[in-house]
């Protein structure tokens, strides 16, 4: 199934040159921990790419060699066609890292952090740029404060707002919502989908499925430095995801007609529950449902309830992470 | 080529470092500047003879302010490096696109402008107790300049090999502290005895001291164009080996 994958994405890279290209990227650590291991992938303008994989995958350290953090041991990264051997230097102006532990200069007022930003990646001053980035975080009330007197969301906040304000048309978002409640996540969401209405690429990590799921338009999942599925998240649901319905009969069953039996089902609990898997996650589960129903109800095989359930991209995730494992 | 409004962001964020301590950076110079003056210039110089036809008292002024600008610089660039790399703030330099000259260039000249505001506060107070003349003002500015910058590189070096708070303290404590203490900061070589005015001539710190008495008053220990060649041989090691460090991410990329 990966090899199918592979060359889904290839064709529809062909269509457009990739933001950013990687190929068969390795990183070794000092210790002999090889934490990325063979890294292809290419991520496409515009798009919203959620990285997914469990603690100690490599994500970090993949964003970390795309943004001059960590030196790949061998393979090559291009972003925005430059390598990052050579020209990095054009590449970097372009890119915009959040990083995943909230580390900025606790003692600078929130409006100086964020300047200091734009200065250092060689941009001139721009007060009403910068105003317009602090407002949409809803930081503006706050710039005259001290980083370490905000809250931890804030702070994740100050450290968007100085990864925009030069303007990159890249951004890397390494676990945007941890730590982050609810609101504040959702409030994330939005603040992620305006950057992408500005055209802004985003490479984004999370544990959280129900984020990649909700914002991605494609998903890689990573593990153990190997990335084993990258697909439009529609597309890894539509061949991945499964639609499971359990419907209750009104008596018990022993063997089913073959009018029934024709369908992907099962009896379970003593014959008194049928159960159907099936679908792929387009809807073709649910439609199937339908005419099970109604099959059911030609065979006069009563029925006292019916519960439906979509596989979700977190069962994907976890059956792909068991798929790996073996 | 060098971009250099991330230059002038670095600078002025560095220096921004040392203003927020402003009170504790202007106090400190004062307080040890008049401490020594009290002790050596007024309690011991009384009874020294003149060297090389300078008072005691004033004699002592360009070896103080060695003493101040080497350990003040050095600790205080170190710190500009290491704490970054402690937090991990050190992540905006390194994914920004600035490369070892704008970092140098940034760091550096806010060193070189601590040190002009220190050397200004040392020589303001040093005057409230004796009286001097510099013969070679501009010499000397050049010359502070020039061991600020070194020293600062020094101790840029010093916060990128320190992995922890104590390696950070070692060197200076160990090394540059006593080495300024020998280096003729409160005498001239040739008040050593026999022996001991040839080893003192192995202290580096020797010839920076000398050289900046010689700017000061025209007379030193050492040939001044000595001390100004130790002073840039010093400062051309030092960015040759942060050269090196930066292009292979040493102790920065992991
Ligand atoms: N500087 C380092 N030196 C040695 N090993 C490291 C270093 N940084 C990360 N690692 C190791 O590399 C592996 C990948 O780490 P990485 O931080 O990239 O994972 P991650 O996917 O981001 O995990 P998480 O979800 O917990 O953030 C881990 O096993 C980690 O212990
Ligand atoms: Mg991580």
């Amino acid at each position: 199934m990966p090899d199918q994958s592979r060359t889904r994405i290839r064709t529809l890279d062909a269509s457009a040159s990739p933001i950013v290209d990687i190929s068969a990227l390795t990183k070794v650590y000092p210790g002999g921990l090889t934490a990325l291991d063979g890294v292809d992938l290419r991520i496409r303008k515009g798009e919203i790419f959620a990285l997914l994989g469990p603690n100690g995958a490599g994500k970090t350290t993949l964003i970390g060699a795309i943004c001059g953090l960590v030196t790949p041991t061998s393979g090559s990264i291009r972003v925005f066609g430059h390598d990052l051997a050579t020209d990095w230097r054009k590449a970097r102006q372009r890119i915009g890292l959040v990083p995943q532990e909230l580390s900025t200069d606790m003692f600078d007022p929130v409006m100086r952090a964020v300047s200091y930003s734009r200065g250092l990646f060689g941009l001139a001053p721009d007060p009403a740029r910068i105003e317009e980035i602090l407002r949409s975080l809803s930081l503006w009330d706050k710039r005259e404060e001290r980083i370490m007197a905000l809250s931890g969301g804030m702070k994740r906040r100050v450290l968007i707002a100085k990864a925009l304000a030069h303007e990159p048309d890249l951004l890397f978002l390494d676990e945007p919502t941890a730590g982050v409640d609810v609101e504040l996540r959702k409030g994330m969401w939005s603040i992620i989908d305006e950057m992408r209405s500005r055209g802004v690429t985003i490479i984004l990590t999370t544990h959280y499925i129900e984020e990649a799921e909700e914002m991605a338009d494609r998903v890689g999942v990573i593990r153990k430095g190997r990335i084993i599925a990258v697909d439009e998240k529609e597309a890894l649901m539509a061949r991945l995801g499964r639609t499971e319905a359990h419907i209750a009969l009104a008596a018990p069953l022993q063997v089913l007609p073959p009018e029934i039996a024709r369908f992907s089902v099962e009896l379970e609990d003593g014959g008194t529950s049928l159960c159907y898997r099936g679908g792929d996650g387009t809807g073709k589960g649910k439609a199937e449902v339908a005419e099970l129903t109604k099959a059911l109800y030609a065979a006069g095989i009563d029925y006292t309830g019916i519960e439906i359930r979509e596989s979700s991209l977190e069962d994907i995730f976890v059956s792909l992470l068991g798929e790996g494992e073996q | 080529m060098i971009a250099w409004r991330s230059t002038w962001s670095i600078y002025t964020r560095e220096l921004m470092r040392f203003l927020r301590t402003a009170f504790q950076s202007v106090l400190a110079p004062v307080l040890t500047t008049s401490l020594y003056f009290i002790v050596f210039g007024a309690a011991i110089g009384g009874r020294m003879p003149d060297l090389g036809g300078v008072d005691y008292g004033a004699f002592i002024i360009p070896g103080l302010l060695m003493l101040t600008l080497l350990g003040e610089t050095t600790s205080n660039s170190s710190f500009g490096i290491y704490m970054p790399r402690f937090t991990g703030t050190i992540y905006e330099l390194l994914s920004a696109p600035v490369g070892v000259a704008e970092t140098l260039l940034g760091f550096v000249g806010a060193a070189i402008t601590k040190s002009l505001i220190l050397a200004a506060i040392i020589l303001v107070t040093a005057r409230l107790f004796v009286d001097y003349t510099i013969v070679h003002p501009f010499l000397a500015l050049i010359y502070i300049m020039l061991v600020a910058a070194a020293f600062s590189l020094f101790g840029f070096i010093l916060g990128i090999w320190a992995d922890n708070f104590e390696k950070l303290g070692i060197i200076p404590l160990l090394f540059l502290t006593p080495l300024t203490f020998l280096g003729g900061t409160f005498y001239s070589i040739d008040m050593l005895p026999k022996p001991w005015d040839t080893i003192a001539l192995a202290n580096p710190i020797v010839y920076l001291v000398s050289g900046l008495r010689w700017t000061f008053y025209g007379s030193s220990d050492v040939n001044i164009w000595i001390s100004f060649g130790i002073t840039l041989a010093f400062l051309a090691i030092c960015v040759g080996v942060i050269t090196f460090i930066f292009r292979t991410g040493w102790r920065l990329r992991s």
